[in-house]
């Protein structure tokens, strides 16, 4: 399997695609966390403590912020690097010449998805500490250890989150022949999940619990609920609410009641511990989707009749 | 090597093999011939542990493929049809990978692939990517490939399909040699059958997942003439005279006459009466041979029936 594993990284950081991929993600994100850092600068929070979180979360200037594009455009890359990884060893022939040599069928697809896992840490956390440096540049203090800590907390989930658009791709890789219709399918479960499905979120809340101006506070709570129930579905939503609640130290809560406690009680920062537990539920459907993925397409790729492709 | 005994396999209600028995000796050069579809690859991904078998028992080099493929695999060598590449890795490249997930350090792999690429005619062009070979260039990677992991039964899936005649007899003079440096049992499966015929010992015919017929080329062409001889002759000035004359001569069954052109059947071998006679009616003879039946026309004559 290391053999696999070191082949295909070293194919991933030598294709185009990639290549082209992350310089457009790093220049998107350095600018948006520049520019959130150009608006720190002009007007200073009063509280220092976890001001490099803010180059992640703030948006400015008509840029959304970096944790946004990560959300939005992170699937690209996990899906581009994914899609064709099963499907094109079929087309080019490559399938039966390497699965004849000694090696176990599920080393084959476990180094492709490690790989693939591999290069995208390696790509986030260069995005990350580039953000970093800058903000080190720009605010002229170092972090401390809760930022640290929290950093390295949103660098997890962002992987896993990564992980699991890399296995949906690789899972379509295995059900499609043509490489075409694998990223075809990727990019219209993509498009689903971050913005059909944020409209289909609040249509269907309005259908179930419709509100009016004049409606009563539980009617708009139960709306708020519906609207979030539906949107966690998608991996999307649970990524966003995951590292809301590890970058924003003061973020406790979801939607509306977030909202409504939000003027009542002080918006202290909490430990990571605390923070974690309140996404806990996030953290965990996202890890056990990316699974799932993965864990479908394996038994596929195993059943599969090396002649039927 | 190889012992295969009822093998089966159907996909769905397709019956691709339907009982097969195959025995490959050490060291031989064995075909397994037979159309498009008549189940060779299926036979081939088996014997592999590619595909498992519906029923039937299979032993290659003493391990079960289905129950230990990695001790099959580590032992064959496989070339498949149409054989793929990673067309943006050099030659070397490929086969380091080839090398490097049999387990062969990089520094023994090294000079191996030197020396396979040198036998396989690719030194010059090692360092360019696959991607722009040549298909007859490709087929000559994928004995490298084969040969990079030293195997004791190399399977060659269609290893001259789509290449020119040349290049054609260029693989067969390697297989060739493969087995008479090394020492390789070989196993290879084709639907071209006068290239085949130069190098086999033995061949097996497949036809709709059965074995039709095995043994030496010569076995089967004396199996397939049973009924008797065939001459084929020339003669200028044939008569309707001499082809009674003929048809006279002891132990000739049949003699078509056709322009210029005699067919004789027989029961012995007639040549000299022949040629006497044909002497002595005072015509010339231009050629006279026996026939012998090419796999060609052995294979034929199985399909037609």
């Amino acid at each position: 399997m290391r053999v696999v594993f070191w082949k295909e990284l070293a194919d991933y950081f030598g294709s185009k695609r990639f290549i082209i991929l992350f310089f457009l993600i790093l220049i998107v994100a350095g600018a948006s966390a520049y520019l959130a850092s150009q608006s720190l600068r002009e007007s200073p929070p009063q509280d220092t403590s976890y001001v490099y979180l803010d180059l992640f979360t703030q948006s400015s200037g008509g840029m959304p912020s970096f944790l946004s594009f990560l959300a939005f455009f992170g699937p690209l890359i996990g899906v581009l690097l994914g899609f064709d990884a099963v499907n094109s060893e079929f087309s080019r022939g490559t399938v039966s010449r390497v699965l004849a040599q000694p090696i176990y069928r599920d080393s084959w697809i476990n180094g492709k998805f490690l790989a693939g896992l591999a290069t995208l840490a390696l790509a986030l956390a260069g995005i990350i500490l580039i953000i970093f440096g800058l903000g080190l540049y720009a605010l002229g203090f170092p972090p401390d250890g809760g930022e640290l800590s929290r950093m390295f907390t949103f660098f997890v989930i962002g992987l896993i989150y990564l992980g699991f658009w890399l296995a949906l791709g690789i899972l379509f890789s295995v059900l499609f022949r043509q490489a075409a219709s694998s990223a075809l399918a990727s990019i219209a479960v993509w498009l689903f999940f971050t913005l059909f499905l944020y409209m289909a979120a609040g249509l269907i809340a309005d259908q179930v619990a419709p509100v009016s101006p004049t409606s009563p506070a539980q009617v708009w709570t139960r709306n708020e609920e519906i609207r979030d129930l539906v949107l966690r579905f998608s991996p999307v939503a649970l990524f966003e609410e995951a590292t809301s609640a590890i970058l924003i130290p003061s973020w406790r809560g979801l939607g509306l009641a977030q909202l409504l406690t939000q003027r009542d009680i002080p918006t202290n920062p909490l430990p990571l511990g605390q923070s974690l537990l309140i996404v806990w539920p996030q953290l965990v459907s996202l890890i056990a989707l990316t699974s799932v993925c993965f864990g479908i397409s394996y038994v596929i790729f195993m059943r599969r009749e090396i002649r039927s492709l | 090597m190889v012992e295969a005994q009822g093998l089966k396999k159907s996909y769905g209600p397709v019956q691709a093999v339907e009982g097969l028995d195959l025995r490959v000796q050490e060291g031989e050069i064995y075909g397994l011939l037979g159309p498009n579809g008549s189940g060779k690859t299926t036979t081939i991904l088996m014997l592999l542990g590619l595909t498992e078998p519906s029923a039937g028992r299979v032993q290659v080099a003493g391990f079960n493929p289905t129950r230990e493929p990695l001790k099959v695999k580590r032992v064959v060598g496989y070339l498949p049809e149409n054989v793929g590449f990673y067309d943006d890795l050099t030659a070397r490249e490929n086969l380091r990978y080839i090398a490097r997930l049999n387990g062969i350090p990089d520094r023994d792999s090294k000079k191996r692939i030197e020396e396979v690429l040198e036998q396989v005619g690719l030194s010059e062009v090692a360092d360019r990517p696959v991607g722009t070979y040549s298909r007859g260039m490709r087929q000559r990677l994928g004995i490298a490939d084969v040969l990079v992991k030293e195997p004791r039964l190399a399977i060659l899936d269609e290893p001259t399909t789509g290449i020119d005649p040349e290049g054609a007899s260029q693989i067969l003079d390697m297989i060739v040699r493969m087995r008479n440096e090394r020492g390789m049992t070989i196993l290879l499966s084709s639907h071209l059958l006068h290239q085949v015929q130069r190098v086999c010992d033995r061949v097996g015919i497949m036809h709709r997942g059965r074995l039709v017929a095995e043994g030496t080329v010569d076995e089967l062409s004396a199996r397939t003439s049973g009924e008797g001889l065939e001459f084929e002759a020339q003669v200028r000035g044939l008569s309707p005279e001499l082809v009674a004359a003929l048809k006279g001569l002891d132990g000739v069954r049949e003699v078509v006459a056709q322009g210029e052109r005699l067919r004789i059947l027989a029961e012995v071998d007639v040549r000299s009466a022949v040629a006497r006679t044909v002497l002595e009616k005072g015509a010339e003879l231009l050629e006279l041979r026996q026939r012998a039946f090419t796999l060609e026309e052995i294979y034929l004559r199985y399909f037609q029936g």
